[in-house]
């Protein structure tokens, strides 16, 4: 028995989790039934599109919309940034226009004048020295004696320069939506958003309505990564373009407005001084590091990551540029950080001539109470990847141009549960719905609600419907910083278990039992002691007469269903071309802790996205962007390049279960082994060539340079 | 995107005849895949576009054993690929076509298409025009040339030509038929390709009147072919530097070999200096070494794609190991 009414079943009473479960809306989305915003088409609906700025820093002199309007078939031209406006990226919206077809929209487009006065612009930032004003000191942090562990004669130093370039979101399904004012007051948008419940909000306090009046309904989403929690600048405009023009109105980005402005991963690099002691432990650590994350700046990325170097000192610069916005990307900070601090480590066990897994080992006890965790995912995860057989000190001496290397990271995360509310409901019939106003962005959302009641129900999971992606449900939180699967859980198990004794009260008196002897398990509802007096669930359903039973589940609420903090392990194993710098990933392992995983396949799921994002983000993407126009030059599929299923290699994802782990609850997994990718394959890619190459992404062009400062090449 | 008009004629005279005697007022659509994007990014706006779907006697694969083959121009790139006489008599061309990668190109675009779609220059593409100039000056001599040519590259153009069959059609000696107002004529695919000089002219030699029809491949006659593409994606990504080698051998030593670089100069590059590298010699890996720094001792790279000088040595020498080892 569960010691708290509300708590998961034990170890040995699960029926559904922890099991592969296959996502209950598989066969939806890939027949093609399901429908995402830019799938809905209302009668009489316009499309809109948005004319951004072409320069990287401009002021805006002067706009002249008329020709625009003359157009047959537009039906409002919206100025959204007017004269003496100072722009500040490539792309940003000036004017947005509604016409009745997409080519029309566009033809008017083309017809808008708009006369700029050109203003300086950096897109540039990964030569500090290069950046001139606009770089700020931003911060100093000290701990410890750093001095002194610097001056240590019985310790080693090593230095290296490190960095991530600005990367953007990229999500498949771009940022936008239909929007729809059904009458004056009331609006209807089918945003794409990571946060159904809280969009409705945003809007209504910069419409002037009543949030009750604003209606968000999001069903399937393909993609937000950090990117799509608020109603962003496309979704008032279309919301404004869809009032005045009196009928419903489209505006979704196009591929280039995607990439240009709908999200972006600040930057980060650093200087950075490693100190240990010569049998590997970790003494001091001193970086002055430099990030941006647009005209405002970039802030001190946590460094050193994870483990908790003793003495340390840390410098930042903020560097104002004009690249473009940045968004909350998968893990925030935590990918650059991690690389930042794990390549320099990497570096100081290889000047230490220490085999990596021996010194991060030896060193995870800085991790604080997680080291434990640590050294066990390291054990782990260095058997399957054949660590023993394949790691070798700095440098494959095989003849051949292919050089094979092996390169570990760690990550950390937090992931608790946010704040979430649902309703349950027992049908007469037998039916059973589980609805709240959350958002599958394509994580398996929608199935972990559904398993959560099923358990719970004792039912399979096909009995249970959930109704998810509509802000009129009761509300559930953005999902963001992995707390997703924490709050839909806990509160769709409490309003389960809520219901489900409910529903046990009303049919006692027909068993002639009190409530507390009888169980729904395995589809039937029983008396405890003698499982044969029992009615199917549809025939105990029946007793209800026409009075659904319904509950309201909360989180946060009674009993421990949830906690945070995890860690995890990875392990790159890779294959570089020397002579022409290509990377191949030959295997990669993810050793992850999540507490109490709900469904193993969906999380085993999670990991192989974040580890094929991981790999591209540390082999391809970047932003191209042009140091003499300012603008971004690969804002397309083309150039801003996405790993295929042949770049990706082999996954091996091990999650870690049982004592230990179970019993901490339920915690998110959307981030935390997106983290490591960057620095485990830097590592590789070092352990492989002998050099380090100091940035991502790892192109065959930096490969081939850090080859040949290297002398190796 | 500015309204045109469509033009769907049967027969090849007819097609002529709706076609402009200028560039820019008409553009001929074969497989669409890179003309409808060209219009999309703005970088092309023609008021007619003439279809080739229609038109008679652009199609079919003939292979002779004393002609060799002929493709007609509408040969899709999967037709290309998977022909038994391609696989069978001129491999390389085979994998040149798979090395395209893209299931949607391979299933739309053409062998014509293929050689007369425009450079993938991200200046060219986001409208600075094919030289890229910005306030009158050179884009990308001080822009980011990453992808840009090291060789050929004295300007104004600086771009790479883009086409995948052009190295080894090139290498093993085919020719295009051209039809115009004025009749047929026959220019070897080496011969097809020029650097233009001025914004407005096109990169290859094709009046705006005339249209490709088809392509001839002489007999391979027991050579030995080989291509080998640098790219940094196994899935669809546009080479880093390219390599086609023919070699016709007597015995173990190469008689006499054809060395056609791609993605490294406004056009593909023959490179006469890596065949007489190769002439009378055996094949060893120093000898393919020799070829490959024969092929790039005059390149000049720009600012930012050294690397590339680097990419293209490799690619010849990996041909022509490739090449003699039984080739594709």
């Amino acid at each position: 028995m569960p010691k708290c009414k509300y708590d998961w079943p034990e170890a040995g009473e699960r029926r559904l989790i922890g099991k592969r479960i296959s996502r209950i809306d598989g066969p939806v989305k890939s027949s093609g039934r399901a429908k995402y915003s830019y799938d809905v088409n209302l009668p009489g609906m316009l499309c809109a599109k948005m004319l951004g700025c072409p320069y990287a820093h401009a002021k805006i002199v002067s706009i002249d919309t008329s020709e625009a309007e003359k157009l047959p078939g537009v039906k409002v031209v919206r100025v959204i940034q007017g004269p003496g406006t100072e722009i500040q990226w490539e792309g940003d919206e000036v004017v947005a226009v509604a016409a009745v077809t997409e080519e029309i929209a566009e033809d008017a487009l083309s017809k808008i004048k708009v006369e700029y006065e050109q203003l300086p612009h950096l897109v540039h930032e990964e030569v500090l020295t290069e950046v001139g004003d606009r770089g700020k000191p931003a911060a100093e942090i000290k701990s410890g004696d750093p001095d002194a562990a610097f001056k240590d004669k019985n310790s080693v130093i090593s230095e290296g320069t490190y960095g991530a370039s600005v990367i953007a979101h990229c999500c498949l399904e771009a940022h936008g939506g239909v929007y729809d004012w059904p009458d004056e007051n009331t609006l209807v948008t089918w945003h794409s958003t990571q946060n159904v419940s809280g969009v409705p909000g945003q809007l209504a306090e910069a419409l002037g309505i009543p949030a009750g009046n604003v209606r968000t309904i999001c069903n399937y989403m393909g993609g937000g990564f950090g990117s799509k929690f608020g109603p962003d600048r496309w979704g008032m405009v279309g919301a404004q373009l869809a009032k005045e023009a009196g009928r419903p109105v489209k505006l979704m980005l196009p591929r280039d407005a995607e990439l240009k402005l709908a999200g972006g991963r600040p930057s980060h690099f650093a200087k950075i001084r490693v100190v240990a002691k010569r049998d590997g432990t970790v003494t001091g650590w001193e970086s002055d590091s430099w990030s941006t994350g647009g005209p405002g700046g970039g802030g001190m990325p946590p460094i050193p990551y994870v483990l908790e170097v003793p003495n340390r000192v840390m410098r930042h610069t903020s560097v104002a540029t004009n690249i473009g916005p940045t968004r909350a990307w998968r893990a925030p900070n935590h990918p650059q950080a991690c690389l930042l601090t794990m390549a320099a480590l990497d570096d100081s066990a290889a000047k230490l001539n220490m085999d990596a897994l021996e010194f991060f080992y030896k060193n995870a006890g800085l991790a604080g109470e997680r080291g434990e965790i640590y050294r066990q995912e390291l054990r782990i995860a260095a058997d399957l990847a054949g660590w023993k057989n394949f790691w070798h000190p700095r440098g494959d001496k095989t003849p051949g141009p292919i050089k094979r290397g092996l390169g570990m990271s760690m990550h950390t995360w937090g992931g608790r549960g946010h704040n979430s509310n649902c309703t349950v409901t027992i049908q007469p019939d037998g039916s059973v719905e589980v609805a709240l106003g959350s958002q599958d962005l394509g994580t398996g959302t929608r199935t972990v609600i559904a398993l959560s009641a099923a358990e719970t129900f004792g039912l399979p999971i096909e009995a249970i419907t959930v109704r998810i992606g509509d802000s009129k449900d009761p509300a559930s939180g953005a999902s963001g910083g992995s707390t997703t699967v924490g709050g839909v859980s806990s509160s769709t198990r409490r309003g389960s278990v809520d219901a489900l004794e409910a529903f046990l009260a009303k049919l006692a008196p027909s068993f002639g039992v009190e409530a507390s002897a009888l169980e729904a398990a395995n589809g039937y509802v029983r008396v405890k002691a003698d499982p044969s007096q029992r009615l199917t669930w549809k025939q105990a359903c029946a007793k209800l007469g026409v009075t659904p039973i319904q509950a309201s589940g909360k989180n946060p609420g009674p009993c421990n269903l949830i906690s945070s903090g995890v860690g995890g392990v990875q392990i790159a194993d890779v294959s570089v071309d020397t002579e022409t710098g290509l990377v191949k990933i030959n295997k990669f392992v993810a050793v992850q802790d999540c507490g109490l995983i709900l469904d193993m396949k969906t999380a085993e799921s999670q990991c192989y996205g974040a580890i094929i994002m991981g790999i591209t983000y540390s082999l391809f993407e970047e932003k191209i962007m042009d140091r003499v126009t300012g603008r971004m030059l690969n804002p397309n599929m083309e150039f801003y390049k996405l790993a295929g299923i042949g770049d990706i290699g082999e996954i091996i994802v091990h999650m870690m279960t049982g004592p230990g782990y179970d019993e901490r609850g339920v915690i998110g997994l959307g981030e935390p082994p997106v983290i490591s990718p960057g620095a485990a394959i830097s590592n590789a890619v070092a352990n492989a060539i002998g050099v380090r190459v100091p940035t991502i992404p790892i192109t065959p062009q930096k490969v081939l340079a850090a080859l040949q400062k290297g002398g190796k090449a | 995107m500015e309204a045109f008009e469509y033009a769907n004629p049967t027969s090849q005279e007819e097609a002529i005849k709706l076609l402009a005697g200028e560039w820019g007022k008409t553009e001929i659509l074969a497989g669409g895949t890179d003309l409808l994007s060209l219009i999309k990014d703005g970088a092309a706006c023609p008021k007619r576009l003439v279809s080739l779907k229609s038109v008679e006697g652009l199609g079919g694969i003939e292979y002779k054993e004393d002609s060799g083959l002929r493709l007609g121009a509408m040969v899709t790139i999967d037709e290309l690929m998977s022909h038994d006489d391609v696989l069978g008599h001129y491999p390389a061309l085979a994998e040149a076509a798979e090395a395209i990668r893209s299931p949607q190109i391979c299933s739309l675009g053409t062998v014509g298409g293929d050689l007369c779609q425009r450079p993938r220059c991200w200046y060219y593409r986001a409208g600075y025009g094919l030289l890229a100039t910005y306030n009158g000056k050179p884009l990308v001599p001080e822009g980011d040339n990453r992808y840009h040519a090291i060789l050929g590259n004295a300007g104004p153009a600086y771009f790479v030509n883009p086409s995948s069959l052009a190295p080894i059609l090139i290498a093993l000696g085919a020719k295009v038929s051209i039809q115009g107002p004025q009749g047929s004529r026959e220019v070897g695919v080496d011969k097809f390709f020029s650097t233009p000089s001025a914004e407005g002219q096109r990169e290859y030699d094709l009046k705006p009147n005339e249209i490709l029809t088809g392509i001839t491949v002489p007999p391979a006659g027991g050579a030995k072919m080989a291509i080998y593409e640098v790219r940094q994606k196994e899935a669809l990504d546009w080479p880093l530097a390219a390599a086609a080698v023919v070699l016709n051998m007597d015995g173990q030593t190469v008689k006499s070999a054809r060395v056609v670089l791609g993605h490294v100069a406004p056009v593909p590059w023959p490179s006469p200096e890596a065949e007489a590298a190769l002439a009378g010699k055996a094949v060893s890996e120093a000898v393919a070494d020799a070829a490959g720094q024969a092929a790039v001792a005059k390149a000049k790279p720009l600012s930012m794609n050294g690397y590339k000088v680097q990419l293209a040595r490799v690619a010849v020498k990996r041909a022509v190991l490739k090449a003699a080892q039984g080739g594709a």
